[in-house]
């Protein structure tokens, strides 16, 4: 998070922090364990209620920011789920609601309303299984014909798949994508509920096996996605950023309390250089990765030229770090770390889903170090 | 005279620069960390960044930060941030930044005499001093306020005996700020005195010590009998550790110090994923994903690390982090500098080990590998950096410390190393 907030923002991210308090605490995060979507309707209404699902509409349908710079807010948001570990749709959700936003049909935006009140929420249908499973692979198929739009392949992992009234699937038209509005329901298409490593968060497989829906389904062009595919993979990454962040923040002041009251050998294990000194790493990994998820955030709102190396570099770096430092949190916790009793769990299982769901951390260095092969100048050796 | 606004004073900056400066040079990089110059050539780079200090200088570019007396134009941080704007990519005085402006004229700034700062911050700002810091010796790395160089006094003067080392181009350097004892019998933060001399002088044997690589960059100075006059005596008598003190925060602070000039987007000199992105042209491997992993992790850290060191200044500066946080940027540039290494010598592969007059980027891989760990030890070891994080940032136990409340002639003392 960033180090300073305007007036606006941190009234923004204290709204949400008490709402979280007050709402979610970790005894109804855990009694969530067996809710089948995850989160109840009440709460993601109430979330609603304050916003969440609006930063990133435009004003014109309903939206708006606090400061104008509308990922850093929502990002606000999403450090304070991470923090507690809550649940809700806050990532598909903010995904699709821009999307319709930017390029929604007429009956598309009175989706967008219902998204933005929490009366329905979405899915967004991107990756596909393996071996189709790369960063960025569709080969799901959307074939015009007619008026309809046919729609054959499997969508995985795909959160919120079971709860979501609409899904936004990406398909291939003739080589170009495609995005499709698609109400849950729909002849056609399928879904089996996965098994997922957080305890509130929900993903499913969604297959389409012919499944024909009207031309007025297809969000923006057929054929014309590209671009909007792009820019909701870098949105759906900040926020997840963002949120692995909180989840870090958390767990880094577990276990900094942890190693002051927990006593070995007659002194607090805190008092060991050897615990010392991984604390020491683990606030330096914690600060690099508020600083490039950040970095990555406010590109992203400025819209400059470094924004999708920025945004692929705070995914690889937090990807990467974020396992590590929780299971280093994991190891000074010692036995009681990997019980479920303990709260460290929670924010080991948030950061886990969410180093491989939009990519893993190898995958997007992958993407970084492509980009700077094409683009740096030869170089000093 | 009213102030130059810092639009007016880059505007003035930029058509000098473009006028009169050539396009940076990577391979002028000023350090010990590789063997790739004949000392001719070195000497040349000496040479070429006196004159270009001295060019700022007498285009009133030179001490953007440095008051008006001793020779600086009284500017501000912003003045010379948008001067670190407006050199990067073109060739910079390098040799003059670390430690001559900061810590050493940074340090006589703050406890030097009106003497000391009349006659050496203007000679420095003009390009004519080179300073080197005297203050690591061969038997304390980390634990420098246990110096052995003794300063016994003999009327006006002092009479300074032992050995300073790591001192980075000692060879052509002209004055050193030297850190001795000169008092035995009070425990060790309290017995230390600084003191400025000349590094040509009789008394004075500099060593080049030859690194693993060949570099001979790191020097050691052997003091014998050398005479200073008290009259160069920075601070107190037995007050060294209270300059000291503020010595090791402006090395630590070197890189966002308003003193200094910091190209901007420029690394400190160690190798970037630039170095990487060259060895996978040089074999042929641009389109190799597994090199683009490679590259990209590099490139990753890389642009971590320019983001974490602005948090951490703001975080200082908001008081949301003490100062002892720049321990932080340290540490991650220490553990980002031997990881990018490693990360250069795995895309090289076999010619990292073994090369040929024609392999450049790849041969300069293996070179720097074998010297990858000099960025976790030079500037303060990554364990100290831990130290300081753990104790200081996040008010972790102190270690005991069996040294603080003895006389420092009875601490306990190893053998002498090698050196």
């Amino acid at each position: 998070m960033l180090v300073t907030l305007s007036s606006d923002q941190e009234a923004l991210r204290s709204t949400t922090a008490r709402f979280l308090d007050e709402r979610m605490p970790v005894a109804t995060i855990r009694g969530l364990r067996d809710e089948p979507a995850g989160y109840t309707d009440a709460y993601w209404t109430q979330a609603c209620e304050l916003g969440w699902a609006a930063l990133l509409v435009s004003e014109e349908h309903g939206g708006g920011t606090v400061s104008g710079n509308p990922l850093t807010d929502l990002s606000l948001i999403a450090y304070e789920v991470g923090l507690r570990a809550a649940p809700g749709p806050l990532t598909p959700v903010s995904v699709i609601a821009e999307t319709l936003s930017a390029v929604g049909s007429e009956s598309q935006l009175a989706v967008l309303e219902q998204l933005m009140s929490g009366t329905a929420t979405a899915a967004w249908a991107y990756g596909e299984p393996a071996p189709h499973d790369a960063l960025g692979t569709v080969e799901t198929t959307m074939r015009v014909d007619g008026d309809h739009v046919v729609i054959d392949g499997i969508k995985r992992p795909v959160e919120n798949a079971s709860h979501a009234a609409y899904l936004l699937v990406t398909g291939r038209t003739d080589g170009a994508l495609t995005q499709v509005l698609v109400p849950a329901g729909t002849d056609g298409m399928s879904i089996e509920e996965l098994t997922s490593a957080d305890l509130t968060r929900r993903y499913g497989i969604v297959r389409f096996d012919g499944v024909r829906v009207p031309l007025d389904a297809v969000v923006g062009e057929v054929g014309g996605a590209e671009e909007r595919v792009t820019r909701q993979l870098k949105v759906a990454l900040a926020i997840q950023n963002a949120e692995t962040v909180g989840s870090m923040q958390r767990a880094f002041d577990l276990t900094l309390s942890w190693t002051a009251d927990r006593y070995s050998f007659g002194r607090p294990i805190g008092s060991y250089q050897e615990i010392k000194h991984r604390m020491a790493d683990q606030v330096t990994w914690l600060e690099a990765a508020h600083a490039i998820a950040d970095a990555a955030i406010v590109a992203l709102d400025a819209d400059t030229p470094d924004a999708t190396e920025l945004i692929h570099a705070a995914s690889a770096f937090i990807g990467g770090f974020s396992g590590e430092m929780l299971q280093d949190c994991v190891q000074i916790h010692g036995g009681i770390g990997v019980t479920f009793e303990h709260d460290l769990h929670l924010f080991l299982r948030r950061v886990t889903v969410n180093r491989a769901t939009y990519g893993t951390p190898a995958e997007h260095r992958r993407v970084v170090g492509r980009l700077a092969t094409q683009t740096m100048p030869g170089a000093a050796a | 005279m009213s102030t130059e606004s810092v639009e007016d004073f880059r505007a003035r900056a930029r058509s000098f620069i473009r006028d009169n400066l050539k396009p940076l040079n990577p391979d002028s990089q000023f350090g010990a960390l590789r063997n790739d110059r004949t000392e001719e050539q070195e000497l040349a780079y000496v040479a070429r960044d006196r004159e270009i200090q001295r060019m700022l200088f007498d285009n009133s570019l030179a001490g953007i930060c440095f008051p008006k007396e001793y020779g600086g134009l009284g500017l501000t941080p912003a003045h010379q941030q948008a001067f670190n704007e407006e050199i990067a990519g073109f060739e910079f005085p390098q040799r003059f930044q670390a430690p001559t402006i900061a810590p050493c004229a940074a340090v006589l700034l703050d406890f030097g005499t009106e003497e000391q700062k009349q006659r050496h911050i203007p000679a420095i700002l003009k390009g004519e001093e080179i300073w080197m810091q005297l203050l690591s010796e061969p038997s304390s790395g980390s634990d420098v306020a246990s110096a052995l160089t003794s300063a016994v006094r003999d009327g006006d003067d002092w009479i300074l005996n032992g050995s300073k080392i790591w001192t980075t181009g000692a060879w052509w350097s002209d004055w050193g700020l030297c850190l001795a004892r000169t008092n035995w019998d009070v425990p060790k933060h309290r017995g230390l005195t600084v003191f400025i001399l000349p590094l040509h002088q009789d008394g004075v044997a500099v060593h080049r010590i030859e690194m693993l690589n060949g570099s001979k960059e790191f020097c050691q100075e052997f003091l014998t009998d050398v005479r200073v006059p008290d009259t160069d005596r920075v601070g107190e008598v037995d007050g060294g550790w209270t300059v000291g003190t503020r010595w090791m925060f402006h090395e630590r602070m070197l890189f966002s110090s308003p003193l200094v000039t910091t190209p901007k987007g420029n690394l400190h000199g160690a190798a970037g994923s630039g170095s990487l992105v060259a060895v996978s042209r040089e074999l042929g491997r641009e389109d190799d994903p597994a090199a683009h992993e490679l590259i990209g992790e590099a490139r990753t850290l890389e642009l971590t690390k320019l983001n974490l060191n602005p948090r951490i200044a703001e975080s200082m500066t908001s008081g949301r982090l003490n100062d002892q946080a720049a321990a932080i940027g340290r540490l991650f540039n220490g553990y980002t500098g031997q990881r990018i290494f490693t990360l250069e010598f795995d895309l090289a592969g076999s010619q990292g080990a073994a090369w040929c007059d024609n392999d450049g980027a790849a041969r300069a891989s293996g070179e720097d590998f074998l010297m990858r760990q000099a960025a976790c030890i030079g500037g303060g070891t990554l364990e100290m950096a831990r130290n300081v994080i753990s104790e200081r940032v996040l008010g972790m136990p102190r270690e005991k410390s069996i040294d603080k409340d003895i006389p420092f002639r009875d601490v306990p003392r190893g053998a002498p190393s090698q050196r």
